[in-house]
Parts: C-alpha cells; structure tokens; sequence
C-alpha cells in the first residue's frame, strides 16, 4: 500500500522531474516557492498531465505514459485540500461535506456525515455557509470534504499557510490526528520549515523541479545533503520552533 | 386599452417570453462551451453569434429569409416536409427576437461562468464529479446571477425586436403586429393618440427590466 509518484512535466520554462514513493504515512514536501511541490500535486491529483512518467496508488496505475494510461480526477479517488480550500460558497457545510461523499451508498451517506461532523467537530454549523463560519471551521469543513468518500490518498496544498499562528499549531495537531485515524498516503506541501521538522514520517525536500533529499526530518535535518537543503533547513524563521515542540511527542 | 393595442402587448410577451426559453438554453450551452472549453473555431463561434448585435437587423432578417424561407436552404426542406412554412407567422418573430437577442446571452453568461474559480472547478472533479455534474452543481449555480441578467436583458431585447421581425414575419395586423410594429404602423398612420400610449408602455416595461437585470446582476457570494 502506499504511493508511486514518478513524473516529469515542463511547463512555462519550469521543469519538474522528480521521483519518489511512500507508503501509508504522512510525507511532507518541503521547499522555496516554486519548487515544483504543487505542482507535483496537480500531477498526482489529475489536475495536469504529466509529459511523461508513472504514477501508481495501492499498487494500481492511474498514470502511467508507456501504457497510455491517464485515469482523470474524478476515478482517482485522492481527497484534495486547497490552498484557499475551495468551498462551494453557495452550498451549506453540510452540502459542502456531503457533495465529496459521491459514490457512497444513499443509506450509508447520512451516517457518515454525522460521524464526520462529530470528529470534525462541527456540530450546530451544518446549516451555515462557509461565508458564515470561521477560518478553522473552514479547514475542519475542507478536510471532512475530502475524507467523506474514504480516499486512497490525501493531497494538501498549503492547507494552513494562510492561518495566524495559533490556528495553525492547533490544525497541525487536527492533521496529525488525521494521519492516524485514517490509514493511508497524506501529502502535505509546505515552505514552513516548523511543518516540515515537527509533522512528518518522511520529509522530501525540493528545489528548482528536483527532489534533494528524502528521508525522516531529523535525517535531513542533521545530515542535508546538498547546499540548498542546508540553506532550507536552517531557514530564518527555525526560530518558530519552539512555539509547536509539544505535538510531535 | 382598445383591443388591437391589448393584442400587440399580449402578442410581444407572448413572442419575447419563447424567444427568452430558447435564448436560456442554447445561450447558457454555448457561453459554457466558449468559456471553459478550448475548440477549432471558438472565436469564429463567438463572432457569429455576436454578429446580431451589430449587424443592421434588417441584415439579420436578410439572412434569416435566406436560411428559412420557403426557398432557403432550410425553409425548403421544412415546406417539402410539412407544406408550412415559418414566414409571417408569430414563430417567425419568435426566431427573430432569438437571433438578435442570443449575443446579450452569451455575452453576459460567458462573463459570469468565466468568472467562476477555478479551483472550485478543481476541487469538484476531486471529489468524483465529472463534468456535467460539475457544470450544473458548481458552475452555473455561482454563474446564476449573470445567467439571470442575460436573460432579463434578452427578453427586454427580444420585446423591442423591430427589424429582423419586420423582414421574416411581416407586419400583418391581428397577426404578428407586435407592439414595435404596431407603433410603426401607427405612426404611419398619423394615428399619435395610440402610438403614444404604446411607447409610453413599451418604455416603462424596457425600464423596469433594464432594473430588474441590473439588480440581479449584482453578486451575492
């Protein structure tokens, strides 16, 4: 079980080539900007077509160039949250959740939204639109979203960048619940250095479309490989630190 | 209000309001194709649709006859079939008002469904929609408010439809004499009284639905 992500894609000048597999735990790719992470994601997701390579889920190809294989976004079943989470705004929280539980049994739909809105604790907002509710509220209403239908992988993209401080070490503390609660691939994009030591299982780093290193933060924290992962490791603002040193212990 | 000025009102709503259910579905389609989707010949779609617009409408007619009149290249298969033909009936003036008033539609719609987020788009396939479903839960629902401007825009155009109306369904009293045509005749006529009182109505009625897009075309979310 796990995940296969082998691709390479030029788009505007940028060239991405990177290559790398996990299995059920929680990766986190980490780099500048621009690094190619989301757009490694869009690959993964369906969103964009790579040029060329495989990309394989729980041992099953949904990309892959030599067999003509291109499975599009909605057979993937890979849960997505978006830098900016991407709620309907003109659907309540409970149609927001509801609308990712496609394919789920009619009989078994309305079980699993209350047991989503219980863990997600959003009880008393299911009639509320997203225009209504709070920025944590929002990302607890994404996440349900995504994880209604029970998807092979999780992908996020910048989920918590956009979040003031406290917000995001108690959301970083909801994804690790996540992680464990449900057993499968999550890929977090981030450039936060504090994500990228204290979250993952294995942390893969990128710079200019290429993956440098991969291996457990404190591997790649004590021992970077290259000039670029040094200089990303020992980012400015490590200081952070020791505002989120409880929730990895 | 005497019978032939009852008939001409009854006659324009009843012409803009077809015109209008027609105008929705064909508009809404091809604002959606030309928005999201990328084709061989997309602008030179978009330009002939929105020829209307400009072009003289007794230019637009002109075409029209051509396409289907009981000699065009359409009308004649249709006489062959039937022994019926479009020309000078009230459907003739209801395929008028389409023509002209589809490029307000398309227009106004193609803004709106542009306009939606991309990343809503994204995040809907997903979560295992495809693109139907897309298109009817996400897309036109947040482009709705523009679908609705377009539509209110449209049937205020359709009701002053003048001259294409004139070429194909002629301007044939207690028969397709619509309430521009009825002015027209009227004015001819030297009959000012009741011209008058149909400008006055058709003024008030192309306002209030002048305010009535403007309204709905503010957005909410």
């Amino acid at each position: 079980m796990g995940l296969k992500v082998d691709v390479r894609k030029k788009v505007n000048g940028f060239d991405l080539d990177s290559s790398w597999e996990i299995g059920n735990e929680l990766a986190v790719l980490f780099g500048y900007s621009g690094a190619g992470k989301s757009l490694t994601l869009q690959l993964i997701a369906g969103l964009m077509k790579p040029d060329s390579g495989v990309i394989t889920a729980n041992g099953k190809a949904c990309f892959d160039s030599t067999q003509g294989v291109d499975i599009p976004p909605q057979h993937r079943s890979f849960g997505y949250v978006f830098q900016d989470l991407a709620l309907f705004p003109h659907m309540t929280v409970k149609d927001n959740i509801l609308y990712g539980a496609k394919g789920v049994a009619k009989d078994e739909r309305m079980e699993r939204l209350s047991g989503m809105i219980e863990s997600f604790r959003l009880n008393d907002l299911e009639n509320k639109l997203p225009a209504e509710i709070s920025g944590g509220q929002k990302q607890r209403v994404a996440f349900a979203r995504a994880l209604i239908r029970r998807p092979d992988v999780l992908l996020l993209d910048e989920p918590f960048s956009a979040l003031d401080n406290p917000l995001r070490v108690e959301m970083r503390a909801f994804l690790l619940q996540i992680r464990k609660d449900f057993d499968i691939p999550v890929v977090l994009v981030t450039h936060d250095v504090v994500e990228a030591y204290t979250m993952p299982d294995t942390l893969i780093v990128y710079a200019n479309g290429r993956v440098m290193q991969k291996g457990t933060p404190i591997e790649v924290f004590s021992n970077p490989s290259t000039e670029e992962v040094k200089e990303l490791v020992s980012a400015k603002d490590y200081w952070r630190m020791d505002t989120v040193s409880g929730i990895k212990s | 209000m005497d019978s032939s000025t009852f008939f001409s009102m009854k006659l324009s709503l009843q012409v803009a309001a077809v015109a209008t259910i027609f105008v929705i579905i064909v508009g809404v389609t091809v604002a959606y194709l030309l928005a999201r989707k990328r084709f061989f010949g997309k602008e030179a779609l978009d330009v002939l649709f929105t020829l209307p617009l400009v072009l003289p409408p007794t230019v637009t007619g002109y075409y029209l006859i051509i396409a289907f009149g009981r000699n065009g290249f359409i009308g004649r298969h249709i006489y062959e079939l039937t022994g019926w033909s479009i020309m000078f009936t009230w459907y003739a003036a209801v395929l008028a008002s389409f023509v002209v008033a589809l490029p307000l539609m398309i227009k106004t719609a193609r803004a709106a469904i542009e306009a939606v987020d991309r990343n809503l788009i994204n995040a809907s396939y997903t979560l295992g929609h495809s693109e139907f479903e897309t298109a009817t839960k996400v897309v036109l629902p947040l482009a709705k408010r523009g679908i609705v401007a377009g539509a209110v825009l449209s049937f205020a155009r359709a009701l002053g439809e003048f001259g294409a109306t004139l070429m194909l369904a002629g301007n044939i009293p207690g028969k397709t004499d619509t309430m521009p045509l009825a002015i027209y005749s009227l004015a001819g006529s030297g009959d000012w009284a009741q011209a008058s009182g149909m400008v006055i109505l058709l003024t008030l009625m192309a306002g209030l639905f002048l305010y009535m897009a403007n309204r709905y075309s503010r957005r909410v979310f």
